[in-house]
């Protein structure tokens, strides 16, 4: 696997990043949710009414997203918390910006090299679906796609140099 | 072990319940919680009353988590008063950079209440 400054602005994202994702996703729901999460094998839409965004800089620069239903959101939350969240709260939005922020600092530290050349922004949050979303990445984007709760749900990453 | 009071800094509210029910399921007592969103609203908590233990963030807007280590070692209120950084900065540099500063423990997230018992329960046994 490539180390964070072996990437260069004709790569690709490094294929070995996609099971750190993966991984970085996954401990993050198991730990901080207490479920575990199913993979994907024929990913399906995800329904995009909710996205958090986290944003890499330094070493590699790019944007972490995770996108969700409304639904998905207001059960995430409802986990976190311990204690039934409605799909019109607030901590909706609270709740994953902090999960978004979580996977990419434990993506982050996955990395080899990458923990002391990159910070992470605060995360922000998008709702609902009819928008364009357009980082300045050089690369494809890298997504895992999982069931949460039955749900599909998406993790991807996108880098520049 | 008696009550305490603690201070929780975090730009999120529901890290901030999180961070509070893993004390709680840690074992420890609290008699009261204040909360702040930042580093500054941090140190606005503490000008007029003490606590027993801080737990903050990192990254966040206004005044971020290292900045609030620097300022807090001017407050006559926290002098002594332990800690412990919750963060997704996970790198050796801010560790060695929060503890350098006056931080004294480093837990990352994602965390289990079990990895908040074994980082503030020594802690707390140190300053009482």
């Amino acid at each position: 696997m490539k180390s964070a400054n072996e990437i260069t602005a004709s790569d690709k994202v490094p294929e070995g990043w996609s099971p750190l994702l993966e991984l970085a996703a996954r401990e993050v729901f198991e730990i901080m949710l207490g479920c575990k999460l199913e993979t994907q094998t024929a990913p399906a839409p995800v329904s995009g009414d909710f996205t958090a965004m986290v944003g890499l800089a330094g070493q590699v620069c790019g944007l972490l997203t995770l996108h969700c239903s409304a639904h998905s959101a207001a059960l995430m939350a409802s986990r976190m918390l311990g204690a039934e969240v409605k799909e019109s709260d607030p901590q909706m939005w609270d709740a994953i910006g902090e999960i978004a922020n979580m996977i990419a600092g434990n993506f982050k530290n996955k990395l080899t090299g990458m923990g002391d050349r990159c910070v992470l922004s605060v995360p922000t949050v998008i709702t609902g679906s009819d928008y364009s979303l357009r980082s300045m990445a050089d690369t494809g984007p890298l997504e895992v796609a999982f069931l949460f709760e039955g749900t599909p749900i998406s993790v991807a990453v996108e880098v520049h140099s | 072990m008696k009550k305490l009071r603690a201070l929780i800094v975090d730009d999120s509210s529901v890290m901030r319940k999180i961070v509070e029910r893993s004390i709680r399921q840690a074992g420890i007592e609290l008699a009261e919680v204040r909360e702040a969103s930042n580093g500054a609203e941090g140190l606005g908590a503490l000008k007029n009353e003490s606590v027993d233990l801080i737990l903050c963030d990192i990254n966040m807007p206004v005044m971020d988590g290292l900045e609030f280590l620097r300022q807090l070692q001017t407050v006559e209120n926290a002098k002594g008063v332990p800690v412990v950084m919750i963060t997704t900065e996970g790198s050796e540099s801010h560790v060695v950079q929060a503890l350098s500063i006056g931080a004294r423990g480093y837990i990352r997230k994602p965390f289990t209440p079990e990895q908040v018992k074994e980082h503030v329960i020594p802690l707390l046994e140190n300053t009482q």
